[in-house]
């Protein structure tokens, strides 16, 4: 049924279609309005569901674990600092194989204290073990949830389902949602590979010593690997069930006889699919490949889909890796490019571009000026778009002429004069 | 003449043997059908006191609940001891997650029972004094507050005894740990507000909260049963010795728990909803010292020479706890003394 | 694609103004977006919100920098930096207010634009009398159907009552009724003149 609603919205009448047995949440900008929405439906009845309004994050992700270890389903969600704060929990509840699935309404992490969208917070949790898919829409972001219990429950692996905070989760979009009696005929009821049973009882979470634990984290490596086809068939048994393309690993866009290929994650796709048409009216070949499993990263795929005619791939990146050569998903595009021993034929440069971190706008005018540059060959290997390099060189400045040059956020902002109503 | 009838007591107590009680009266430990929740070939230290006192406790809730039971654990020294890979002592269905989230676990699991509709089995969280009273202390607050239906059991060895013997939130003043060691002007552990968990748990009136040791094996099993009667949060304190950590030796484990109980050093009581209901009087009352001096942690009060000022500071902590839980029948206190439940049939 | 940035302060419905019209064109089979300037929730702060209507998927998610209309809300906020970034010369503009275009020292302004298609409408006292509150959102979009014929009125009416109930449905229904007739005989006026 075609709906006008918010993001949150979406994602909670999703979820609920889901039967998730325990939610459990901690409330945190921005994906309140899921959990309150979640809370809403628990209260009346209308979800039949145990509703904990916990502590902390660290608490809503050991709720699930307990919860899921049971036998129940289990879901949360959470984004940026909460994440952080039950990021043991969330290594943990992959080390010990529990399908949770838990939304990350994707938000920067401070220090400085930022509530708008960039993936920092995803980011950081990458090698935690749980698989991660990103949503391009709300409609992607809805459908994402409902495909995630199954995966989850089909791999015993947990699924992060990232969808950009505000900009999805608090915004209005058409969205189509499904039927409860489709939900329940693609998602059948959790059936546990381990459970907490008295009439049958196992300990589960023993300690592992080096004589075996290479050999559990093989196990893990390997199943995260077998979950790149799990996620495609999901997704094609999603196609067929619900008469759309959602989910699976990556969306390719005019990228057949691309020279320059945008690669990126989450709702700038849009953002860079009107960019990218505005230049093929101009005559560029240019086209981009939305990723939308990161985690497992489907490399073969995105091999696949660059080798060809593409010399130039953009890896637009909305979180950052100090200390490194800049982006955090370029590595695995230069991964994915040179595996194998097949190498890519055609590709001759891999770009990084930051966007967008801590909610900064990602405008169309800007892809357009970047991705021309990146054409005609003079896009530098990392290029933080958008980057105001006088407010940087002021407070560099600052820093070199005394000591206690004052705090660096506070000193920027001041210097920008705070304006709340800014765009962009 | 008339026949005098011969009692036997357990050495050093006064609790009765078994053998001549009722059948509905004996401990659970003599019953053949004990469950074993926690069955031999752990790795238990010799003279372990939480070894010990979980296996009292477990086996008593697994009676109570006639084997439906799941049982939540801490990062810790029973975890570390009880399930070293490949293999378990644990009989039940058990889950081991984080060493600061066993209340939170336990209310998940708690929470999935209850929407699954099987409320009739119950779930245990447990973790030492560490996982409880310090890096578990918010989840532990939080599954108090909102009354989940979990007994949470802390096994209070003083310390972080699994990582060497460090100091934790119920580490008390004085003792000496690995980072509160014997040296300098004021060796060991610093006198503090100190943190009294049982009390707190009273705070968030909680249905059932209450405190027992290993010296007192019965009135352990009875506390254990009791809460079972109950729904909701409960939380049980046991002090359990730690022979590495406390310097004692592993064959006092029990007599040192008396010790603590006798000098007032640790209040065994229960309470409902906030109020104390109960509480186990001193029956013969020791200094301070003697408890002390038997722990190698204290050491350093009694050589080279003797501290008497801290052990007088000691001393008033115990005095006060008596004064405050009615722990003698002579003294003055807002709360009567209340003969236990649990009392022995004969010799009182 | 049809763009409107509105313009308010922090508990006047800025953000539900928004979603009223995305409603609105929704009802009409047409696709829309709509989102608020994001921040804490301060009551009295400015914020910004913003709807896109389009006949085809709206892809984008950037913000709204050259917004086809505009809708100023509070009437405060008009002579702070930036009310008026990107709105084109052929643009629409709708403020909250009693007072005239001149009387709001906006006639220097208004000289690039077409007259007829920056107006005011006192939609705060229309919702005073209709609804009892001075809560002008749904109203504006009233005169905004006027002013732009985006959407009909019988949408921005439909929506109004799927998102309120009872009293405040029918408030603001009346309000927003008024609102487009204000709006109308004002344009009739300045097209006539």
């Amino acid at each position: 049924m075609l709906k006008q609603i918010e993001g949150s919205r979406a994602v909670a009448e999703a979820v609920a279609m889901c039967r998730p047995r325990v939610i459990c949440a901690y409330p945190i900008t921005p994906q309140t309005h899921i959990v309150e929405a979640l809370s809403a439906m628990v209260k009346t009845g209308e979800l039949n569901a145990e509703f904990l309004n916990v502590e902390s994050e660290f608490a809503a992700m050991s709720v699930a674990i307990g919860a899921c270890a049971a036998g129940a389903r289990a879901y949360t969600a959470t984004a940026s600092q909460g994440l952080l704060f039950m990021s043991e929990a969330v290594y943990n509840a992959a080390g010990l194989g529990l399908p949770i699935v838990m939304t990350v309404a994707n938000r920067a992490i401070g220090a400085p204290i930022n509530i708008w969208n960039d993936h920092s917070d995803s980011m950081s949790q990458r090698d935690a073990g749980w698989l991660q898919l990103f949503a391009e829409t709300n409609q992607e972001a809805l459908d994402l949830h409902i495909q995630a219990f199954r995966i989850a429950e089909e791999m015993s692996i947990p699924v992060m389902v990232c969808m950009d905070g505000f900009l999805l989760t608090h915004a209005s979009e058409r969205v189509d949602l499904p039927s409860p009696d489709q939900v329940d005929a693609f998602l059948p009821p959790y059936v546990p590979r381990q459970v907490l049973d008295p009439d049958d009882p196992v300990s589960i979470g023993a300690m592992v010593g080096p004589e075996a634990f290479t050999e559990v984290r093989y196990l893990a490596f390997e199943r995260m690997r077998q979950a790149l086809d799990v996620i495609r068939d999901v997704a094609i048994g999603f196609q067929a069930e619900f008469g759309r393309v959602s989910g699976g690993l990556i969306r390719p866009y005019l990228t057949d006889d691309a020279e320059v290929v945008v690669v990126a994650l989450g709702s700038v796709l849009g953002t860079v699919k009107d960019a990218v048409d505005d230049l093929r009216a101009g005559g560029m070949r240019v086209g981009v490949l939305g990723i939308t499993a990161f985690r497992p990263f489907p490399a073969d795929a995105v091999r696949e889909a660059l080798d060809g005619t593409s010399r130039h791939v953009v890896v637009l990146e909305r979180a950052i890796a100090p200390g490194t050569s800049g982006g955090i998903m370029t590595a695995d595009i230069r991964m994915a490019l040179a595996s194998a021993g097949l190498g890519c034929r055609s590709v001759q440069h891999v770009s990084t571009v930051v966007a967008g971190l801590g909610g900064r706008a990602v405008t169309r005018r800007s892809l357009c000026a970047m991705l021309t540059d990146a054409a005609d060959g003079s896009l530098e290997p990392l290029t933080f778009l958008d980057l105001d390099t006088g407010l940087v060189g002021r407070e560099l400045d600052r820093m070199s002429a005394t000591r206690r040059s004052g705090p660096s956020a506070e000193n920027m902002l001041r210097d920008l004069g705070i304006t709340a109503s800014r765009i962009g | 003449m008339p026949y005098q009838r011969i009692k036997f007591y357990q050495t050093g107590s006064f609790a009765v043997g078994n053998r001549l009680l009722e059948q509905d009266q004996r401990s659970v430990q003599s019953r053949s059908e004990r469950s074993n929740t926690l069955t031999c070939g752990h790795r238990a230290c010799q003279g372990c006191g939480e070894a010990l006192g979980a296996r009292y406790a477990l086996d008593a809730v697994m009676r109570a609940t006639r084997g439906q039971m799941i049982a939540v654990n801490a990062t810790g020294c029973l975890e570390v001891f009880s399930t070293p890979f490949p293999q378990t002592s644990w009989q039940i269905a058990w889950l081991h997650s984080l060493f600061g989230n066993a209340p939170a676990v336990a209310s998940g699991v708690a929470a999935a029972l209850k929407a699954m509709g099987r409320t009739d089995i119950r779930v245990v969280g447990q973790g030492g004094d560490g996982g409880t009273v310090d890096i578990g202390f918010g989840c532990l607050s939080g599954m108090f507050e909102r009354n989940d239906d979990v007994l949470y059991i802390c096994y209070d060895n003083q310390g972080y005894m699994n990582t060497g013997v460090q100091r934790s939130g119920a580490t008390p003043p004085a003792a000496r740990t690995a980072t509160t060691q014997a040296v300098g002007d004021r060796p060991g552990n610093s006198f503090g507000q100190g943190k009294s968990a049982p009390l707190i748990a009273m705070a968030h009136e909680i249905p059932y909260v209450a405190t027992a040791t290993v010296a007192d094996l019965r009135d352990l099993e009875y506390k254990a049963t009791r809460a079972m009667d109950f729904r909701g949060a409960r939380y049980l304190h046991i002090l359990v010795p730690c022979p590495l950590g406390w310097g004692s030796d592993p064959a006092d484990t029990i007599k040192v728990a008396r010790l603590a109980t006798e000098s007032g050093l640790f209040p065994v009581f229960e309470a409902e909803t906030g109020d104390v209901v109960s509480s186990t009087p001193i029956r013969h009352r020791v200094p301070v010292a003697d408890y002390l001096r038997i722990q190698a942690r204290y050491a350093h009060l009694f050589r080279p020479t003797e501290r008497t000022e801290v052990i007088a500071r000691i001393q008033a902590a115990a005095d006060r706890n008596i004064g405050r839980f009615g722990l003698l029948p002579d003294h003055h206190s807002a709360e009567r003394a209340v003969v236990p439940v649990s009392a022995p049939a004969a010799g009182q | 694609m049809f763009q409107v940035r509105f313009h308010g302060r922090g508990g006047q419905g800025v953000v539900t103004a928004a979603e009223l019209l995305a409603a609105a064109a929704f009802s009409e089979d047409r696709h829309a977006q709509a989102f608020p300037s994001f921040g804490s929730e301060r009551m009295g702060a400015p914020v910004m919100s913003f709807c896109r209507i389009d006949d085809q998927l709206i892809r984008t998610h950037e913000p709204v920098t050259e917004p086809d209309a505009l809708i100023i809300q509070d009437p405060t906020l008009l002579h702070q930096a930036d009310l008026f970034a990107g709105l084109g010369t052929d643009g629409y503009m709708l403020i909250n207010s009693t007072r005239s275009f001149e009387e709001l020292g906006l006639d220097e302004f208004v000289k690039d634009f077409r007259r007829d298609r920056l107006l005011v409408v006192p939609a705060s006292s229309l919702a005073l009398t209709h609804l009892g509150r001075p809560l002008p959102g749904g109203v504006m979009l009233g005169g905004f159907s006027a002013l732009t014929g985006v959407v009909s009125l019988d949408s921005v009416l439909a929506a109004i009552g799927e998102k309120f109930t009872g009293q405040v449905a029918a408030g603001n229904v009346a309000a927003a009724r008024a609102a487009f007739e204000f709006v109308r005989d004002e344009r009739e006026a300045l097209t006539d003149a």
